[in-house]
């Protein structure tokens, strides 16, 4: 029976992307995952459990696909094999060669009446998704109540470390957050659409204009959405304009958007932040260490 | 507390029309007339309808006549959609003009263990965008199982400019960064609350975006919320919200934090308790806040949940109140039943109880000693699988049923079971309205006799007379199918897995169970000459769920030829060519006012045209399936004109 992952916190929430670019997106093969949006804007997008792993409880091999994301809580047990023609029903029956089940729970059970004498020994039984159907934040509690619930993938409820990371797709997109100071809600760009940092600024001013609109709105009484969208957003790369682009890299330090070439910037960005300028340290734009000694407390 | 409630608490009465004879807002497609006695009379039925709170009593004055419909049109100001995708939300804001409070249902509820594909729909956006032009003044909003985005609560913080109270249950597709624009944005806000949904932690502090001023806030619950709050804006927060009654922390507040919050808001009546364990161990000899005491000076307190990662030294805080609690939420907490003991013993008013199966049989048997109240009961499993140590078992649903014989609801996590046992809980608590019973182990048969289960559920069906809701476990035969549709007349959800032998079960069910609505089925083995047995009954169903069955592609396209008004979704795993299965993964079906939807993923929907996917070869279909597309979703449209 096939599973499919629940979205968790290292998971690639829906790719938010500029909605002009449909025609883009249709073209491409790849699965990008957009988050925001209205429905009609939205890009159609299936997220796929993760393919060829083996989602068993018992298995630890977790084959990183392109498509799929590096954590995912144990129990979802995930057929979708993007590549290989075996079910993973059959994978997971060649795998836990001590089950004993007459048959993969892919189909309905014909032979149920075989199985029901109570003769039949039952050793381990194949897990099947979604059995026994407890919700997944119901689960790993096994654990001694002094000690917090710990996932057996490390990422679980309880866990209180907040990792920072990408959002890894696949070697034909990266996509990182990108947060704007004053709007809580928080986007995700994917770094291989574009080349270079004109193009990146050019797409954060469409990212975040409508939103920063739809804040000063908000302040305002008689609230209405307008469609005019808003002031752009320039300025961000040279310190001109209101606001900045930073990105922290994955040292964890605060660097100004440009010093570096755009290949090494993709290379050790881990994510992106729009910043106001009046709240940066004057800092002298050209040299290679930019380092910004901001108060890095995402709150 | 309880989840799947048929009917969110959204308040009764609705509004009077008074100007109805003159321009009415809601009969916009009639023109202006003097009065005759045919208005008059509509005048008179429009304020006689407010007094009609039920939706069923509604819906049935609705149907005496045009001139009843368009009045009580016009005064329903309550509304339950059960199935997002059963009308379209053009045709609901066409019909209903003033709307006040509204609920949402998206996804079966087999989509909470992941047998639905992430993004298969369920989208509050479309109705979100008919509401913002129609429903302005709604104060109330109920969402279940739908995908919310943080775009739609933006959307919706400023198209409801009086929204009163939002309730999101299992929804996701959203995060802290929407959260901060309702809490910024919603100024009326009374009711805030998050259950069992997936919100994603985007940093955004989004407690510091309530109003300074004092609010309105009496509920606020968002224990599901997996990701770190500000505590000294919680803390703020709670202080200046004097009406604040609902308070459910998340596991990342502390109890030394939730000491803090008690003090300053001893008026609780319903509180989450969070983690319930300090940051740090105490040390021996350091000075510990008296727990006890700020919960003795709770005194309103009924309700108490969370305990998320209990120290289980600290459960003997909560005595004080104990007395008084007429719900109890242990169900995170992994307790034995020594250390439930002595606080069960003093809760002889409770009504509710969830607790973790750790606390054993012998934890059971105290709940029924103490606990003769008792209506809802729910026992978890600390371990989910179907091989684990099974510490309850017939033993604790025996003396559940012997000593808390005003049960009405029961869901109870297993590995082993008797029939007798569950026999005597069918003779013993005769208000069953919900029994659920899960043994863990597929095909598991009576640990005791070895005889199938089917005894111990028709008991159930036979004796509980009120029985509505019903989910079956363990060895099954058609037999147990055959005493469900014999005696089961008022059930209205029935959940099956890994039961039956033949496709006499469903035939059973579907032409047994006249009430039945929503119909859950998985790995059994029932095919389409079951599936035919309910043509005359489907479109008194909210849904038909059947996956891993014998149901063929061909069954479901005579089911959809057969009958135009429902919705035939097959969900089919993508296979290689030499691969092939006769049979259906997954069958979904609806009925619904305005045909397949339009936002089922990578589906392009005409009518006549069935969608393969993968193998399709008709040059009309607009969408090219990637390769990466694991599996296909079709939709049968029927091939009359509609």
């Amino acid at each position: 029976m096939k599973g499919y992952s629940r979205k968790d916190e290292g998971c690639p929430r829906l790719l938010d992307l500029i909605p002009k670019e449909k025609e883009r997106l249709t073209k491409s093969a790849e699965e990008k995952k957009t988050r925001h949006g209205s429905s009609e804007e939205k890009q159609l997008e299936l997220r796929l459990g993760p393919p060829n792993g083996d989602w068993t409880i018992k298995n630890k091999n977790i084959s990183r696909e392109k498509d799929h994301e590096s954590l995912l809580p144990f129990g979802y047990f995930s057929p979708w094999s993007s590549s290989s023609g075996t079910t993973p029903f059959l994978q997971a029956h060649g795998q836990l060669k001590e089950s004993s089940q007459p048959n993969p729970a892919k189909t309905a059970v014909p032979n149920s009446s075989s199985s029901s004498s109570s003769a039949q020994k039952r050793t381990a039984p194949t897990p099947v998704v979604g059995w026994p159907p407890i919700r997944s934040f119901r689960k790993n509690l096994a654990n001694g109540s002094s000690s917090k619930p710990v996932s057996e993938l490390q990422n679980a409820v309880g866990s209180k470390i907040s990792s920072e990371k990408p959002i890894e797709n696949s070697p034909k997109s990266l996509l990182v957050k990108i947060n704007m100071d004053g709007v809580p809600i928080g986007r995700k760009v994917d770094l291989k659409e574009h080349d270079s940092y004109e193009k990146l600024s050019f797409a954060v001013d469409e990212l975040f204009r409508g939103l920063l609109a739809a804040q000063s709105n908000f302040s305002a009484v008689g609230i209405k959405n307008d469609e005019d969208g808003g002031k752009a957003i320039t300025g961000l790369l040279d310190g001109s304009g209101e606001y900045t682009l930073v990105y922290e890299d994955n040292e964890g330090d605060r660097l100004l958007i440009g010093d570096v070439p755009w290949h090494m910037f993709v290379s050790s960005v881990k994510r992106l932040r729009v910043l106001k300028s009046s709240e940066l340290p004057t800092l002298s734009r050209g040299r290679k260490h930019g380092k910004l000694s901001l108060d890095t407390s995402p709150k | 507390m309880s989840e799947d409630e048929e009917l969110p608490d959204l308040g009764g009465g609705s509004t009077r029309s008074s100007n109805s004879t003159a321009v009415s807002g809601g009969g916009g497609d009639h023109n202006y007339v003097s009065p005759s006695p045919d208005q008059v009379l509509e005048n008179v039925l429009e304020n006689v309808l407010c007094f009609l709170t039920s939706r069923r009593d509604r819906n049935a004055a609705s149907l005496v006549c045009k001139s009843w419909y368009r009045a009580e049109a016009l005064t329903r100001s309550e509304l339950f959609i059960g199935n997002c995708y059963s009308v379209s939300p053009r045709r609901v804001t066409n019909r209903f003009r003033l709307v006040k409070a509204i609920a949402i249902k998206g996804k079966p509820r087999f989509s909470d263990f992941s047998l639905l594909p992430p993004d298969w729909g369920a989208h509050f956006g479309p109705w979100l965008s008919a509401m913002s032009r129609s429903y302005r003044a709604l104060e109330k909003l109920y969402l279940k199982r739908m995908s919310v985005t943080d775009d739609d609560l933006s959307f919706a913080a400023q198209s409801f400019p009086i929204l009163k109270e939002l309730v999101m249950v299992c929804c996701e597709g959203f995060g802290t960064g929407g959260l901060a624009i309702v809490a910024s944005g919603c100024r009326e806000i009374r009711v805030l609350e998050l259950m069992d949904s997936d919100v994603g932690d985007d940093e955004a502090d989004w407690i510091s975006c309530f109003p300074d001023n004092v609010t309105c806030l009496e509920s606020f619950v968002f224990d599901c919320v997996e990701a770190p709050i500000n505590f000294e804006a919680l803390e703020r927060l709670v202080a200046r919200s004097p009406s604040l009654k609902k308070l459910r922390l998340n596991c990342y507040i502390s109890i030394g934090q939730l000491y803090r919050l008690m003090i300053r808001a001893p008026q609780l009546t319903h509180l989450g308790t969070g983690s319930f364990s300090p940051l740090e161990i105490v040390a021996q000899g350091e000075q510990e806040l008296n727990y006890f005491s700020a919960f003795a000076a709770c005194k309103s307190l009924i309700c108490l949940s969370g305990f998320r990662e209990i120290i289980p030294d600290y459960l003997s805080a909560i005595y004080p109140v104990c007395g008084n609690l007429t719900s109890l939420n242990l169900s995170y907490a992994n307790i034995n039943a020594e250390q439930l003991k002595p606080v069960i013993c003093l809760c002889h008013k409770l009504q509710t109880f969830w607790v973790l199966d750790s606390v054993s049989d012998e934890g059971l048997q105290a709940v029924s000693a103490a606990c003769k109240d008792l209506r809802e009961l729910r026992v978890f499993p600390v371990q989910a699988l179907e091989d684990a140590e099974g510490p309850v078992s017939e033993v604790g649903l025996l003396a559940i049923s012997e000593g808390c014989r005003k049960l009405q609801s029961i869901l109870y996590f297993c590995q082993r079971m008797t029939n007798a046992a569950v026999v005597a809980m069918s003779k013993n608590c005769l208000d069953l309205v919900v029994f659920r019973l899960c043994i863990m182990g597929r095909h598991r048969p009576d640990h005791i006799t070895g005889e199938p289960m089917d005894e111990g559920f028709g008991a159930i069906v036979k004796n509980c007379k009120k029985l509505t809701r019903l989910a079956v476990s363990g060895l099954l035969t058609d037999r147990a199918f055959s005493y469900i549709g014999q005696y089961g007349k008022l059930l209205r959800t029935l959940s099956v897995a890994f039961a039956g032998n033949t496709d006499l079960g469903l035939k059973y069910l579907l032409e047994g169970c006249p009430k039945l609505q929503k119909l859950e089925i998985r790995d059994s083995p029932f095919g389409d000459s079951a599936l035919f047995a309910g043509l005359h009954h489907y479109y008194n169903m909210r849904f038909l769920w059947m996956s891993s069955c014998k149901v063929t592609r061909q069954g479901c396209e005579e089911i959809a030829r057969q009958l135009p008004g429902l919705v035939v979704e097959v969900i089919t795993r993508d296979r290689e060519e030499n691969e092939t299965s006769e049979y259906v993964d997954t069958l979904y079906m609806y009925r619904s006012l305005d045909g397949p939807r339009a936002d089922a993923p990578r589906l392009m929907v005409r009518p006549s045209l069935m969608i393969c996917g993968k193998h399709c070869t008709s040059t009309e279909c607009r969408f090219s399936i990637a390769r990466s597309l694991d599996f296909t979703l079709s939709v049968w449209v029927p091939c009359i004109s509609r």
